[in-house]
């Protein structure tokens, strides 16, 4: 009964004995629990993991903060700029956010299989979920790079690679088709076939500047996450955190659900606005 | 209160402190929980999908807004679940969930007080705003 008392609570009057704890005790510091998980200006583990996780939670409460300025551009735009934005968005592959969605959820999931894995002490398991997670990791960023290189061929990378006649974007075959060709258009213009509108190009070209901003953020953070998760895995190799603390893994599993929660946003707010055809088309 | 930490320090020296570490507020979320959470995420993929391949304003003007507030609800309860189970809000104390909420609590505000002056005042010129 006493054991199970919240360490809020103990904390709030610590009996003397308790100060001294661990690794201050002479005699007892030989093994690998010399300096335990426990740090010394913490009660006791629970008050650790309480204040850590909350630490890590103020840190991704700046993190919102920071794409949620993006977000809110993107609904301004999106709600002054309307229609470019839908022909914008047909100018993706959605086959290929929808991948890149797939990866990223599976790599969540093993990443809460590493985090589970390090709780239960299990090493072998613990390398292989984060081996795991690296290689769907990876797997989005490369399906990423296959992406930007396409939109850098269609002229579709705000100044970089950007053509303001909308002539090599993926949608203007349909254009051609319909005759409806840059001469018929009004200067500045491209046609948007499936809405049979024209569409102001320096109003498509904001929602690319959208696009780049918001997944470029998003990969910088799958980069720093990859990063990260390497130096964390050598770390598992020698046994760090199923030996000593297993709640960095936790830590950084917080982190990564963050990023693939942008993700979920960014994935039918960028892809699906202008419709999903399955069969065929754009 | 007072018997509960002496009885821990026993247990770092009887070489116990693997099992000891893991009884203070700290939940094992058994695996078969993180499988039910990612079928769910996969179904909701799928269903995100399947929403986007129906045009509503087809239907009339009126239904036009509801592609994007299907999307947006279930991107919505897919990153609720993340959070809840996935991020272990559902097994942590009161504390993170004020934090965790508090996060996205910001979102409301920064996009309600926000929208509120911009959809209420005369905006300038930007490109291209004559259509046709």
């Amino acid at each position: 009964m006493a054991v199970k008392t919240k360490p809020a609570k103990t904390s709030v009057a610590p009996p003397p004995e308790t100060t001294s704890y661990q690794g201050e005790h002479d005699g007892h510091g030989h093994g690998h629990d010399d300096h335990g998980p426990l740090m010394h200006h913490f009660d006791d583990m629970g008050q650790q993991r309480e204040s850590i996780t909350i630490g890590m939670w103020t840190f991704l409460m700046t993190e919102v903060m920071m794409f949620s300025g993006l977000f809110f551009c993107y609904a301004f735009f999106r709600w002054k700029f309307h229609d470019a934005f839908m022909l914008g968005s047909q100018q993706l592959n959605i086959d290929l956010g929808t991948g890149n969605t797939f990866v990223l959820l599976a790599s969540s999931m093993t990443m809460a299989m590493a985090v589970h894995s390090a709780q239960v002490r299990n090493r072998k398991a613990l390398i292989a979920y984060m081996i795991g997670t690296l290689i769907f990791g990876g797997a989005f960023l490369g399906i990423k790079a296959v992406e930007w290189t396409a939109d850098y061929n269609e002229g579709l990378i705000p100044h970089f690679s950007w053509d303001a006649t909308g002539q090599r974007w993926p949608t203007s075959h349909h254009a051609h088709e319909a005759g409806k060709v840059a001469g018929q258009t009004p200067e500045g213009y491209v046609w948007d076939f499936k809405h049979n509108k024209a569409v102001s190009i320096e109003q498509v070209k904001m929602y690319f500047m959208m696009y780049f901003c918001m997944t470029g953020l998003h990969a910088i953070h799958m980069v720093a996450g990859a990063i990260i998760l390497l130096i964390m895995l050598v770390m598992a190799m020698s046994d760090w955190f199923t030996k000593g603390n297993d709640q960095p893994v936790e830590i950084f599993g917080l982190y990564w659900h963050f990023v693939d929660i942008v993700w979920v946003f960014l994935f039918p707010l960028l892809y699906l606005i202008a419709g999903f055809h399955p069969f065929g088309g754009h | 209160m007072a018997h509960s930490k002496p009885a821990r320090h026993e247990s770092h020296h009887s070489g116990a402190n693997i099992a000891e570490t893991h009884d203070e507020g700290h939940h094992v979320v058994p695996v078969s929980t993180y499988i039910k959470v990612i079928i769910s995420l996969m179904v909701l993929l799928i269903i995100t999908l399947a929403a986007a391949a129906v045009d509503f304003s087809q239907y009339g003007p009126a239904l036009a807004p509801l592609n994007i507030i299907i999307a947006m609800t279930i991107a919505v309860v897919k990153a609720v679940i993340i959070i809840l189970y996935f991020m272990h809000v559902r097994y942590s104390s009161k504390l993170v969930w004020v934090f965790a909420f508090a996060a996205f609590y910001w979102v409301v505000i920064l996009f309600v007080m926000t929208l509120t002056d911009y959809m209420s005042r005369y905006m300038t010129q930007y490109p291209g705003q004559y259509t046709f």
